[in-house]
């Protein structure tokens, strides 16, 4: 009788907008999601929003003076790539604490085109003089790190474009839809080797947005029928690891994340039955694959070729299209993986629906040069 | 050799010119659990310890962990070039460019070994002094 529901979500397609606001782009996400649970903002208790890039610019509020002030709390939340699925875990939070019964949880972003970062702060520039702080190039040494351990090959990450983007034409609402075959992934421009172009996701705009409930709220308003059960919500950061201030950590962070989270869920990767995770560059899938537990160590290589994560394989993975085509406005992807997930377990995911999808899990993981990392994982469970 | 660095800023906090003129990469041991860091700091990010840190000079040969070459980077960066990551001999990871191979992942090797060198940058600060910068080179060269 305590269990937290997905009872609204939504995401806008994601595109480039330059002539609309975030707070206009998480209006519409927002209101998406609150018509899919049939409520209004009067009915929220509670907004959590995720926004990185206007961070310090109350992008919750500006929101709330889109779609209607009713006075609620505000929580204004940046977590860099885990940003989303931040915002909708504090919402998460807010009602296991039983603080509220019904919340909505917002992630928004507009991007501009080209590499993140790279702003020139004046003095030495470390850029090409001490290795390279582009995010292609973090993800690249990852997946290198990977191919020291176990041989993994260029050809073997650039299939994980193949698939993604070969998803990604089952979903009307990723920016790209379009077939990339391995040739055409392999010769495109190189970035970061082994982190081609079309390895590299796709910087966006984008909104999504989640109305969370207790089951108290979802039993009283009759919407059992449309909820999706969360069954766990955990996130991480950065534990120490031996080369991280050198070599930033997506693996230790995400390792502990899953641990926590099959722990907290009761269940093994085993019982997943689809994954949407945090592909920011090819490279990055693979590695996941063995951080989540869905293949054994050393394993990825071998689960790309065989088509295990493709749809319709034993535990697709990304779907959607994943960020490398779905795109990846970096507030608003933690709750439209979540919105992706919940989408199957409702059995209304069209084209792409994997068949008989009961338990799903979602994964972040946001940071940088020089900041250390987040992790979030949500496992969702069809009601 | 004691002068050739004199009037040369260094381009990161954690590279130092000692008192002789000579310049090394500053690190710093956990007395507690053993860790090595880069740079100087005081407590312990893997153990915690806040009384125990000391300050030492990291080695300037190691070997290649990982790699990447870049092709393209921030505006006005000048590619391809070798971004790597090296386990330095006596212990500590620094990031670094890897000089003097070609960027190609076909000439690159993991645990390759490598020396660190310093030389100057080529970029001045404010008042027109040269940056010193350290940089990875293979082994032999």
């Amino acid at each position: 009788m305590n269990d937290i529901y997905v009872v609204g979500i939504d995401m806008i397609r994601f595109g480039r907008f330059p002539d609309r606001t975030p707070p206009q782009l998480a209006a519409e996400a927002a209101l998406m999601a609150l018509d899919d649970a049939g409520l209004s903002i009067t009915d929220m208790q509670a907004l959590y929003c995720g926004n990185l890039m206007q961070a310090s610019n109350m992008v919750g509020q500006r929101l709330l003076r889109e779609i209607g002030q009713t006075g609620i709390p505000v929580v204004n939340v940046a977590n860099a790539c885990a940003t989303g699925a931040t915002a909708f875990r504090d919402g998460w939070i807010a009602i296991r604490a039983g603080l509220y019964d019904m919340v909505l949880a917002v992630g928004v972003e507009q991007m501009g085109k080209g590499l993140l970062g790279g702003t020139d702060r004046g003095g030495f520039v470390t850029e090409g003089a001490i290795g390279s702080d582009t995010m292609p190039a973090m993800f690249a040494q990852i997946g290198l790190e990977h191919q020291r351990k176990y041989g993994t090959t260029f050809e073997q990450f650039a299939k994980v474009s193949v698939k993604n983007h070969h998803h990604s034409t089952l979903n009307p609402k990723a920016m790209y839809q379009v077939e990339t075959p391995l040739e055409q992934v392999m010769a495109s421009e190189m970035i970061a080797y082994p982190n081609t172009k079309l390895m590299c996701s796709v910087n966006v705009d984008g909104a999504a947005a989640a109305v969370i409930a207790s089951e108290k709220a979802v039993r009283r308003l009759g919407l059992m029928d449309r909820a999706v059960r969360i069954r766990t919500s955990v996130m991480t950061s950065n534990p120490f690891a031996e080369r991280e201030f050198a070599m930033p950590d997506f693996n230790a962070v995400t390792r502990l994340a899953s641990k926590h989270a099959y722990e907290a869920a009761g269940i093994g990767p085993d019982e997943i039955n689809l994954v949407e995770l945090h592909d920011c560059f090819a490279t990055a899938e693979l590695v996941h694959y063995e951080n989540l537990g869905l293949c054994g160590e050393g394993e990825a290589g071998r689960m790309i070729d065989s088509g295990e994560t493709a749809l319709g394989g034993r535990i697709p993975v990304n779907v959607s299209g994943g960020l490398l085509s779905k795109g990846h406005p970096l507030g608003a992807t933690g709750i439209a993986n979540i919105y992706e997930v919940a989408t199957h377990l409702r059995g209304k995911a069209g084209a792409r629906q994997v068949e008989g999808a009961r338990l799903g899990m979602t994964h972040v993981v946001g940071g940088g040069p020089g900041m250390g990392s987040a992790c979030a994982i949500h496992i969702l469970e069809k009601v | 050799m004691s002068n050739s660095y004199e009037g040369m800023v260094p381009s990161v906090p954690y590279l130092k010119i000692d008192s002789t003129g000579e310049p090394y990469i500053a690190g710093s041991q956990c007395g507690k659990c053993g860790q090595i860091f880069f740079g100087e700091r005081t407590i312990c990010a893997r153990c915690a310890d806040r009384t125990s840190m000391q300050a030492m000079r990291l080695g300037e040969t190691g070997k290649l962990y990982a790699y990447t070459v870049i092709h393209r980077s921030f505006p006005g960066v000048k590619t391809p070039f070798v971004a790597a990551t090296v386990e330095l001999d006596g212990g500590g990871v620094l990031k670094g460019t890897l000089l003097e191979v070609e960027p190609d992942p076909a000439k690159l090797a993991f645990d390759m070994p490598v020396r660190t060198v310093f030389r100057d940058s080529g970029q001045k600060d404010q008042d027109g002094r040269p940056y010193l910068n350290y940089y990875f080179v293979p082994a032999g060269a």
